[in-house]
């Protein structure tokens, strides 16, 4: 059966796909979180350059370079995601493998900013 | 509606590459490298919170000439896509979006790129 109705109906005041906006606000926002805390980064990877086990584990186990790490990394993860989602929506171009990477992607995220949690929060509290 | 098959406009190869597409390009290239980079700080940091063998043996591969490659294609990414994003922020703003400023910024970011890349490594060796 064919279809009467024009492409422009069912298109029309859906916005371009309905979530873009939400999407670049957030990819700002943690741009701008990132700003700071990547001075930070570069600033701790000079202390933590060629440093033992020992001095390694107290540096990032301090209060505020533990917060710092742990901000990073999932202020990072989380960019990361955003960034990593867009490239896939514009490169594949088949449906089922572009959701099925986003949602690899995504999970990966979540997984890996989990992980740095849990391993700077061991360091911080000595357990 | 069938998507395959469609015509493409004009795509990449029919231009002559500019600064501005090529930095665009490599901001998401970056981009995709300082993923996984993540994945590496995350494999760093469970070795330090696991203990001292483990933390050597993953310093020791950061140690390696591919280790260290490795590092200095990440601090190069990194210093690129930290100021080309401080570039992109601008824009969202409504700053430096005529050629001149567009240009202008994009050799400021390269240059400072090459200068940042080289002083972080240059303090470390």
């Amino acid at each position: 059966m064919s279809e009467f109705r024009h492409p422009l109906k069912k298109a029309m005041g859906h916005g371009s796909a309905g979530d873009g906006v939400g999407h670049w606000w957030a990819q700002r926002f943690s741009a701008l979180l990132l700003i700071g805390l990547t001075v930070w980064l570069i600033w701790a990877l000079t202390r933590l350059a060629g440093a033992d086990h020992g001095s390694a584990a107290a540096f990032l186990g301090s209060p505020f370079n533990a917060t710092m790490a742990i901000l990073f990394m999932v202020a990072g993860f989380y960019h990361g995601q955003l960034g990593l989602q867009v490239i896939i929506e514009d490169y594949v171009h088949r449906r089922a493998a572009e959701v099925a990477l986003i949602v690899i992607v995504k999970a990966l995220a979540l997984f890996g900013a989990v992980l740095s949690v849990l391993a700077v929060l061991k360091l911080a509290l000595g357990v | 509606m069938a998507t395959d098959n469609r015509p493409l406009s004009p795509h990449l190869q029919v231009y002559r590459p500019q600064l501005t597409s090529v930095m665009s390009f490599t901001h998401r290239t970056c981009g995709m490298l300082l993923s996984l980079g993540m994945v590496m700080a995350v494999v760093w940091l469970l070795a330090l919170a696991s203990g001292e063998e483990a933390f050597q043996t993953v310093n020791g591969w950061l140690a390696h000439p591919l280790g260290l490659a490795a590092l200095l294609v990440w601090t190069a990414s990194l210093y690129y896509h930290f100021l080309n994003g401080i570039r992109h922020l601008l824009w969202d703003s409504g700053l430096l979006l005529d050629l001149k400023g567009a240009y202008a910024s994009g050799w400021t970011v390269l240059v400072l790129t090459v200068v940042l890349t080289a002083i972080t490594w240059g303090g470390l060796l």
